[in-house]
């Protein structure tokens, strides 16, 4: 069965000025221009980050190590974290967001497309303020540049006394600024998803990407406001004398903490749902089957957004807090496996009975679910306060949220491209290549991140420049390090891949893996405005019933 | 058999790893979480084993659930193109995985919940010595207000006896940034935080030194603002505090040095009990000589380290906060001279 009954014939484009073409791309309110330019900002800092993460790295080789100095190394870490966080995987998502929210919901477009524009040029100028820092905070000699008081950012460490210069100015002022993008891609997603869903798309008939990507972006909205605040409270306290931080004169280092946290926890899951969303649409496809238990996830992803805004503290335990509050927060932190392992035992059901065919983002998917369990079991043992009161602050937990981020994030966000840039780029991607990747970046991946837990376990904490020898790290922190250049050689394979195959690559057709969103549809890549004409859906699956006219989805939904 | 033996193997890997780490013929670290020596530590590691327990059993049900699904169902090689059974859910199911969770998360509370208890409780049994520890960008103050002792970086404490416990009970301050004190073998970490003050206490079972460093990012110099504490029998204990006891002893043989130290930037920062210098930014050095290491553990007290140390702290340690003092070569072995009589 031809799906191309409402795909829009190409039409040859006339090669154009350089400048004409960029300045296009500047000026864009496309959606999926937007998405792409998003994709690629978040690629140049995934670069950059990555650099930053392998000086760390070989910085921790060896015990005594003087590859850079403490002042750099504190400013690698902080930019590392700062970056990745706030300039990788959010614009990463965003990305992804944009491009696809509209296409499978069979919308035109986003609902405001001049803010979604707005929204990515002020993520944009945060991340080049974040980096600009390099050559504007001197501000005293000897103040350093790149800010170097963590990604958390504790005060009082972030106070005049303790951060002279602009340093910590920058870092804050360039989370504000993207803060504004954040909240404002977040205000169009559920305006787009709530109000532009084409004709017969009741909520209960929205591919599940579609609601998570909703949860998600209520998460931003109150998650990413308290941050704002407390960023504008941290410029009050260094420039116009407020004290709520300031230690000296009876502010509290605690507060920030609080304010830190309760948007630091939401944001892990502001990350993770998107990733959540890839799965959920991958794992399906590949294992020929409809999502098992579709109404159950959408609930379980609320009850994750919900629980998700009460778990902060457990990012505190060892600050001190009363038994009462820590048993609180143990008990919230635990709650929030409770659906999330749903999501995993659905998506096992969904591959239970199906047709696994292993291609790249299937693997990429697989190696998610696996790495996520491990992950999110690791979280619970850090959850139970008491073991927490060791493995908080220690490497074991640098182990545990790279687990989530790169294992569990990242991979599915490989697993995404994979799976859409046939229908982005219009060419079919090298499956070898592909599979390089795949193997190149696990392999690597758990080199670094399986040994990292030891030397937790073993008391060494984070953040240190160097350490002591003869305390059995050294062992690990060497095949850590060799883990990294794996990782890094799978992530050249990858851009190679994405730009041989983007020149070279076989043209995919319009739906290369048989799918049944409504993005597969349409052209690949689509043409402006997406949908010759709005298409018209009875089931989740719109595709199935164009495909299977004797036995559509609508009969069992 | 081949699943079962797989299943075994993993299943010690995950939740063996706390006793293999614990294993006393096996020291694999003078910092591992898993060779509890005091009452807090030891409640963490019961728990710990626990919680390593139900994670491992899990995981072990769930990856062999993964691993099934991954191999029986691939597409195989004759496949006849034909879409398998589209299933949609089934709320039995969902239930009874929604429930299970929920019993183990029940669980897994209730056990944390007493060690909470546990450690957390505010008066620990027997004589409390009591110490109040300062955290200072990048050193460890210790004061003993009961015993009228003050030193740094190196905590002295009695070994307490389960029968006839004397734990120490140390109330947590920062002169600073935030700070937090972490000896992995006598308990779990607590922040040093400026104007919130804490406190944790410890009951060491067996003597000897226990390592451990800030486990909070303080600023430049976090990595080598090193934790020991000297875990010592009662008697051993009392001889340090009388020797703490005793003032500076005065020497006209070093005289010299005393006077460069007297007549430096050294004493706004640094005390020695009985003269002028009475500053309190730095380390007392009233009884430098009676400790280990220098620059909070991050160099042996040896005179060759003391000279490199005054002559210019940021060899040893960069971002240190002293300064070099730029003395020449007799000043720096005249002082070097005074400081060893420090006893």
């Amino acid at each position: 069965m031809s799906t191309d009954a409402i795909a829009i014939p190409s039409a040859a484009i006339a090669p154009r000025p350089i400048v004409a073409m960029l300045h296009e791309w500047v000026t864009t309110v496309d959606h999926k221009r937007l998405g792409i330019l998003y994709m690629v900002f978040a690629m140049t800092f995934l670069l950059i980050a990555g650099v930053e993460a392998m000086i760390i790295r070989i910085q921790l080789i060896r015990p005594h190590n003087d590859f850079v100095s403490p002042q750099v190394f504190n400013r690698l870490f902080t930019m590392h974290g700062t970056t990745m966080i706030f300039f990788v995987i959010m614009p990463f998502m965003f990305g992804f967001a944009n491009y696809l929210i509209p296409l499978m919901i069979g919308a035109r477009d986003m609902a405001f497309a001049r803010l979604n524009a707005f929204s990515f040029w002020m993520t944009a100028f945060g991340g080049l303020l974040l980096y600009f820092s390099l050559v504007g905070a001197n501000g005293l000699y000897g103040a350093g540049n790149a800010p170097d008081v963590g990604w958390f950012a504790y005060a009082p460490l972030t106070s005049q006394t303790f951060s002279i210069g602009h340093s910590t100015d920058f870092w804050t002022l360039a989370l504000l600024v993207s803060g504004f993008g954040s909240i404002g891609t977040a205000v169009n997603i559920i305006a787009t998803v709530l109000c532009m869903r084409c004709p017969g798309m009741t909520l209960a008939k929205m591919p599940l990407f579609a609601w998570l990507n909703l949860i998600m972006a209520g998460l931003v909205i109150l998650a990413v406001s308290p941050l704002t605040a407390a960023q504008i409270m941290l410029l009050i306290d260094r420039y116009l004398g407020g004290h709520f931080f300031d230690t000296q004169a009876g502010g509290s280092a605690v507060i920030w903490m609080h304010f830190f946290w309760v948007f630091g926890h939401p944001e892990v899951y502001i990350l993770v749902l998107p990733a959540f969303a890839f799965a959920s649409e991958i794992i399906p496809v590949f294992s020929r089957k409809p999502i098992f238990g579709y109404s159950v996830m959408v609930g379980a992803t609320v009850a994750i957004g919900f629980i998700s805004m009460s778990v902060w503290a457990h990012h505190m335990f060892t600050v001190g807090m009363s038994s009462a509050a820590n048993n609180f927060f143990v008990i919230s932190t635990m709650a929030i496996a409770v659906p999330t392992g749903i999501k995993i035992f659905n998506w096992l059901a969904t591959m239970w009975g199906g047709k696994i065919e292993f291609k790249t983002p299937m693997l990429f998917c697989i190696a998610f679910l696996f790495q996520f369990l491990i992950a999110g079991l690791t979280g619970i043992m850090q959850g139970a306060a008491p073991f927490d009161w060791h493995l908080g602050n220690s490497y074991f937990v640098v182990a545990h949220f790279h687990y989530v981020i790169v294992g569990g994030i990242l991979f599915c966000l490989f697993g995404a491209f994979y799976y859409w840039f046939p229908k982005m780029s219009g060419k079919m991607y090298s499956e070898t290549l592909g599979k390089l990747h795949f193997w190149l970046f696990i392999i690597g991946f758990h080199l670094t991140f399986d040994f990292m837990h030891i030397p937790g376990l073993l008391g060494m904490p984070r953040r240190i420049y160097t350490y002591e020898p003869g305390r059995g790290w050294d062992t690990w922190n060497f095949i850590v390090t060799i883990g990294v250049f794996f990782q890094a050689a799978g992530i050249l394979v990858f851009l190679g891949n994405l730009a041989w195959s983007y020149f070279r690559g076989k043209a995919a057709g319009s739906d290369p893996w048989d799918a049944w969103t409504l993005e597969w549809s349409t052209n690949s890549p689509p043409p402006a405005y997406n949908f010759a004409s709005r298409p018209f859906v009875k089931s989740r699956r719109p595709l199935w019933d164009l495909k299977h006219p004797a036995d559509p989805d609508w009969n069992y939904e | 058999m081949s699943w079962r033996v797989l299943g075994s193997g993993i299943l010690a890997c995950f939740c063996g790893t706390g006793l293999a780490f614990a294993d006393p013929s096996l020291p694999l670290s003078p910092t591992n979480i898993f060779a509890p020596a005091s009452t807090p530590a030891k409640s963490i590691f019961g728990l710990s084993l626990f919680v390593l327990a139900v994670t491992g059993a899990i995981f072990l049900v769930v990856f062999a659930l993964l691993l099934y699904s991954v191999v029986k169902f691939r597409r195989r090689r004759n496949d006849d193109g034909r879409e398998p059974p589209q299933v949609y859910g089934s709320n039995q199911v969902e239930v009874a995985w929604t429930i299970i969770p929920i019993l183990i998360v029940v669980a897994l509370f209730m056990a944390t919940a007493r060690v909470i208890a546990v450690v957390q409780k505010t008066s620990p049994p027997g004589n409390v010595i009591a110490v109040t520890a300062i955290g200072h960008q990048f050193w460890w103050e210790y004061r003993y207000p009961d015993l009228g002792v003050v030193t740094a970086n190196e905590l002295h404490v009695p070994v307490s006896d389960p029968v006839h416990p004397t734990p120490t009970f140390i109330k947590l301050l920062s002169a600073d940034t935030d700070h937090s004190f972490w000896v992995p073998r006598l308990g779990g970490k607590t922040d040093l935080i400026p104007n919130h003050p804490n406190s944790m206490w410890i009951d060491p079972q067996e003597t000897g030194v226990y390592l451990g460093q800030c486990a909070q990012y303080c600023g430049t110099q976090h990595a080598k603002m090193l934790l020991r504490v000297y875990v010592q029998s009662r008697d051993e204990f009392d001889r340090w505090i009388r020797l703490q006891h005793q003032p500076a002893v005065v020497n006209d043989a070093v005289s010299q040095g005393q006077r460069i130290f007297e007549t430096t930037a050294c004493i706004n920062c640094h005390t020695v009990s009985g003269t002028v210098a009475n500053g309190r930014f730095g380390p007392d050095l009233t009884h430098l000589m009676s400790r280990d290491t220098i620059a909070a553990g991050a160099a042996l007290n040896t005179r060759e380290n003391l000279r490199r140390w005054i002559l210019n702290p940021n060899q040893i340690k960069p971002g240190s906060l002293m300064p070099a003092m730029e003395l020449n070569e007799q000043e720096l072995d005249a002082l070097t001279a005074y400081l060893e009589t420090l006893r």
